[in-house]
């Protein structure tokens, strides 16, 4: 019978211990110079404009190139892309830039790339009706934010001289979507009604709440230039200036809110990538998002690698794109990337010779890794902050001295050295390190001082303190962590937290609404810059969270938007950054790093805070002294 | 025996109904929507986003709306996280299963039912007691101690078998054992226990006194009655073996169906939630038909009623 005869196979293999011998999938891949990653899971899809994931990052970023290109070493550095040269205007204030394109860059099809499809691409993610996740990326160009909220009202009365009031004064009136609106028509927004519905609001005006400040003449003017709008059936593109333009086929100018000094940065973001007008016209309109564009069979894209294979939960396969302007220099033929979301199973794979690069290292599995292959496991610094947000309109964490006790009672180290084991760095604050960016280091562990602030609160040795809740994740080194920080805060405060675990959404959803008192966190920069951490905590943010908000504090990120020179701007941001920690609305606790794998055989990969690595400066080359080494368990 | 096909038929319709009714209902009350992500979205952004979806439409009439487009365009919506339709995500992966489930099937029955015919012939010696007993720890020991177990001790050893992942045929025989296992240990059980109740009953005895042989005896009278027990464990068994299962998936990393239910429920993605529940109830109730069928065929007695009730 078939079966005897496997399982005698199997119980042999297992007696004898045989280890597997000849070629593995990763000797035959770095022989055919493809590369095999792990990438976690199945990309939402392809479409630079509707993705927002890390993982969909890492393929769209083979396929597409923006205006300039990741340097392979060095953080923060810029090499020439889709762009041969960029520069500002103005130096002292650079709220223009100029980028030259390169006249040879053309899409895989052949057609020539120009100017005309950036401007598409930049119209295309601000479309309302694409709903773009990360469209306020582009929210720095004039007119960008304006157009995708769709603005009506604020872009039908901007250059009427004759409008009564200031436009500052109708704050309050939902011209957006508010929720927790009182009519049907306030949960929509007056920008939102169809011409019909404002019709139906003027016969009755009960249907629309405004706020009792606006007078009767302002709510007819509105009420009219939305309707004279809405039935004019145009769009609002056509009302606005917006920023982008293109003066010639090979030059696209992008007038920007504020100067900017770090924009080349944020263009390296594939929001900001162009994708092929003609081709995204042939499969639809400009606004549809469910096209077939991306399907392999159709694709075109602009990047060093073009899309050869795609199948479903299995693999995605690039293989080097012939019509790339820098094909002579691209180092490898191919990437194929793995949706493995069991961590485990993934390193597995790793020690079973199936791929060269693991996307995370589990943290059981470190020290296994680092005895058995020690030049294979790499513990990198990421841009990104775990800390714990604390609700300040609850009571004790509205006094900031609770606050700070909490954050000095925080034993870093030995979270990192006995919990978490991810060679994970201490952080000293908000920001991590990076580039001339300095902070002041102000948080440390301190129990003492903290038992001293706990005091002068009111709560010494933690007695009286009302109840605090801990609001975490169901994973199950969320616990530990939890539990680990608990037990912190009972020996150095003697302040008894209650740990509650909810399952990822319904965490989310608890921490919007505010219904906690302490609750775990944390933020990845989108872009080589410390406003990526610090502008989310302004009075409105929406992942502020913690209801802390300081008016010093916005008034300084203001002062820093409009500084053109970059090292007086970080200055200010310190100056930002410290004032947030002197407040503690937040404990930083760590900053983060990733452990993976990687094998000898691929070169060229360094280490990069915003793990972004430019796939054509990649080599596949066997050592041959390494041949001999198995990587089996 | 149409008419009682058609009833059945009936009836699945309305469980389906209903499951889809609870399944809706219970989507509805879980915190958070799509769009809740850890960076926030505007509102705008969550306006459009829904509009996209029509989640902004009262909830009487998305509660219609699906059954009416399942009806009318055979359209199971697109699914919110992956941004694909329903009815692609489900044909491509069941595929998957249906190969995976029928391994592990065959696996399930090669090992089970000898093994259970076994153990009822020997009764109570230690042929008996030894096979039982593995069969109990197939049924305790979870997929996730088997699977990593499999891994790594066979995979990592034997040449030509991987660690995880799918496309070559031999790709299948890890995730089909750990999968199989339980079902074949389930099987053992029941066909033990409908071969003991055959085997004392006095056609078996008239058999023997008839001379012949005993192995004939097991296999062609005794087996036939004592396997029916199995066929109707079979039938709803297949169901859940080809819809996939979340942990034999992610372990051995398997393009399978199972895996969605979970994720579905966990980036709140209803419409694929909908979709891969009511696909599972269909073949539930297809299996579940099939299976009395079968049993029909297998056993006279329920045919002679079969027959009468027509």
């Amino acid at each position: 019978m078939r079966i005897t005869n496997i399982l005698c196979l199997l119980a042999a293999a297992l007696l004898t211990g045989a280890c597997k011998e000849g070629e593995t999938a990763v000797d035959r891949a770095t022989r055919e110079g493809i590369l095999i990653m792990g990438n976690t899971s199945e990309p939402k899809g392809l479409d630079p404009h509707i993705v927002s994931g890390v993982l969909e990052s890492n393929i769209i970023s083979a396929l597409f190139e923006g205006l300039v290109v990741a340097h392979p070493s060095k953080d923060g550095v810029a090499l020439p892309g889709m762009a041969e040269k960029w520069y500002p205007t103005d130096p002292q204030r650079p709220d223009e830039w100029v980028f030259e394109l390169r006249k040879d860059a053309t899409w895989s099809d052949g057609t020539p790339l120009t100017a005309e499809d950036f401007l598409f691409s930049f119209r295309r993610i601000l479309s309302p009706s694409l709903a773009s996740d990360y469209s306020f990326m582009l929210y720095y160009i004039r007119d960008a934010e304006p157009y995708h909220k769709s603005q009506r009202s604020f872009l039908t009365c901007r250059n009427d001289e004759s409008f009564p009031v200031k436009w500052e004064t109708l704050k309050k009136v939902d011209f957006g979507p508010n929720e927790k609106g009182e009519t049907d028509f306030n949960k929509k927004g007056l920008d939102h009604l169809n011409a019909e519905q404002i019709r139906e609001l003027e016969y009755d005006p009960s249907l629309f709440q405004w706020p009792e400040s606006v007078s009767q003449a302002v709510r007819q003017i509105l009420l009219e230039k939305n309707l004279e709008f809405a039935e004019s059936g145009k769009d609002l593109w056509e009302l606005i200036d917006f920023g982008a333009t293109a003066p010639d086929p090979h030059t696209l100018r992008v007038k920007l809110n504020s100067p900017i000094a770090f924009l080349p940065e944020i263009t390296k973001h594939y929001t900001w990538f162009p994708v092929p007008k003609h081709s995204i016209l042939e499969h639809g309109r400009i606004g549809d998002r469910f096209t077939e564009w991306t399907k392999p069979e159709n694709i075109v894209s602009n990047g060093a690698f073009i899309l050869t294979s795609w199948k479903f939960n299995d693999h995605i396969q690039v293989e080097r794109n012939p019509r790339y302007w820098d094909k002579e220099n691209v180092g490898i033929n191919g990437i194929r990337y793995l949706p493995i979301s069991n961590l485990y199973t993934e390193d597995r794979m790793y020690f079973d010779g199936q791929m060269h690069i693991t996307y995370t290292l589990a943290p059981e599995l470190i020290e296994y890794a680092r005895e058995r292959y020690p030049n294979q496991v790499r513990n990198e610094l990421y841009l990104g902050t775990y800390f714990i947000r604390t609700n300040v309109t609850r009571e004790p964490f509205t006094d900031p001295r609770v606050r700070m006790a909490f954050s000095k009672a925080i034993d870093q180290q030995s979270m990192i050295t006995n919990v978490l084991k991810g060679g994970q760095k201490p952080a000293g604050g908000l920001v991590p390190p990076f580039g001339d960016y300095r902070p002041a280091k102000t948080i440390g562990f301190d129990p003492e001082g903290a038992r001293q602030l706990l005091a002068e609160a009111g709560y010494p040795g933690g007695k009286g303190i009302p109840e605090i809740e801990f609001l975490t994740t169901d994973k199950e080194t969320s616990k530990a962590n939890a539990e680990a920080l608990q037990a912190m805060w009972k020996d150095n405060l003697g302040v008894s937290i209650r740990i509650r675990q909810m399952e990822w959404t319904s965490y989310i959803t608890t921490m919007f609404e505010k219904d906690y008192g302490l609750a775990a966190g944390g933020w990845i920069g989108d872009y080589m810059d410390p406003l990526t951490f610090l502008d989310m905590w302004m009075k409105d943010g929406g992942n502020n969270r913690t209801g802390w908000h300081n008016e010093e504090f916005e008034a300084l990120l203001k002062k820093a938007g409009n500084t053109g020179d970059p090292q007086a701007r970080y200055r200010v941001l310190e100056e930002a950054e410290a004032l947030f920690l002197s407040e503690t609305p937040i404990l930083p606790l760590y900053w983060y790093t990733r452990n993976y794998l990687i094998h000898p055989d691929v070169k060229g990969w360094d280490p990069l805070i915003l793990d972004n690595h430019p796939y054509k400066f990649l080599r596949l080359e066997r050592n041959p002294n390494l041949s001999e080494q198995n990587p089996n368990p | 025996m149409l008419r009682f096909i058609a009833s059945r038929l009936l009836q699945g319709l309305f469980v389906l109904f209903a499951l889809y009714t609870i399944t809706f209902f219970l989507a509805k009350a879980m915190p958070g929507e799509p769009f809740t992500t850890e960076k926030n979205l505007s509102e705008e952004s969550k306006a459009y986003q829904r509009a996209l979806y029509g989640l902004d439409k009262p909830l009487l009439h998305q509660y219609l709306i699906y059954p009416k487009n399942i009806i009318t365009e055979g359209s199971l919506a697109v699914s919110t996280s992956k941004g694909r339709p329903v009815k692609d995500i489900i044909s491509q992966s069941f595929k998957v299963s249906v190969v995976l489930g029928l391994s592990a099937l065959g696996i399930a029955i090669c090992i089970g039912v000898p093994i259970g015919v076994i153990s009822a012939v020997r009764r109570n010696s230690w042929v008996d007691w030894g096979t039982m007993a593995v069969a109990m720890i197939g049924i305790c020991v979870p997929a996730f101690t088997i699977g990593p177990l499999l891994q790594i001790f066979i995979a990592a050893n034997l040449p030509g078998i991987k660690v995880a992942g799918w496309g070559n045929p031999q790709d299948i025989l890890l995730p089909a054992i750990t999968l199989g296992l339980s079902t074949a240990a389930y099987l053992a059980r029941l066909t033990r226990g409908g071969m003991l109740e055959v085997l004392s009953q006095d056609f078996i005895r008239t058999a023997h006194a008839k001379g012949i042989p005993a192995s004939k005896v097991i296999t062609r009278h005794a087996l036939r009655g004592g396997i029916l027990p199995s066929v109707a464990f079979i039938g709803p068994a297949f169901a859940a073996l080809i819809s996939g299962s979340f942990i034999v998936e992610t372990i051995f990393q398997v393009p399978g169906m199972g895996q969605h239910f979970v994720n579905a429920v966990i980036s709140r993605d209803e419409f694929l939630l909908l979709g891969v529940a009511l696909f599972f109830g269909f073949l539930i109730v297809i299996m579940n038909l099939a299976a009395d069928i079968l049993t029909g065929i297998l056993d006279p007695r329920v045919r002679i009623t079969g027959n009468s009730s027509k």
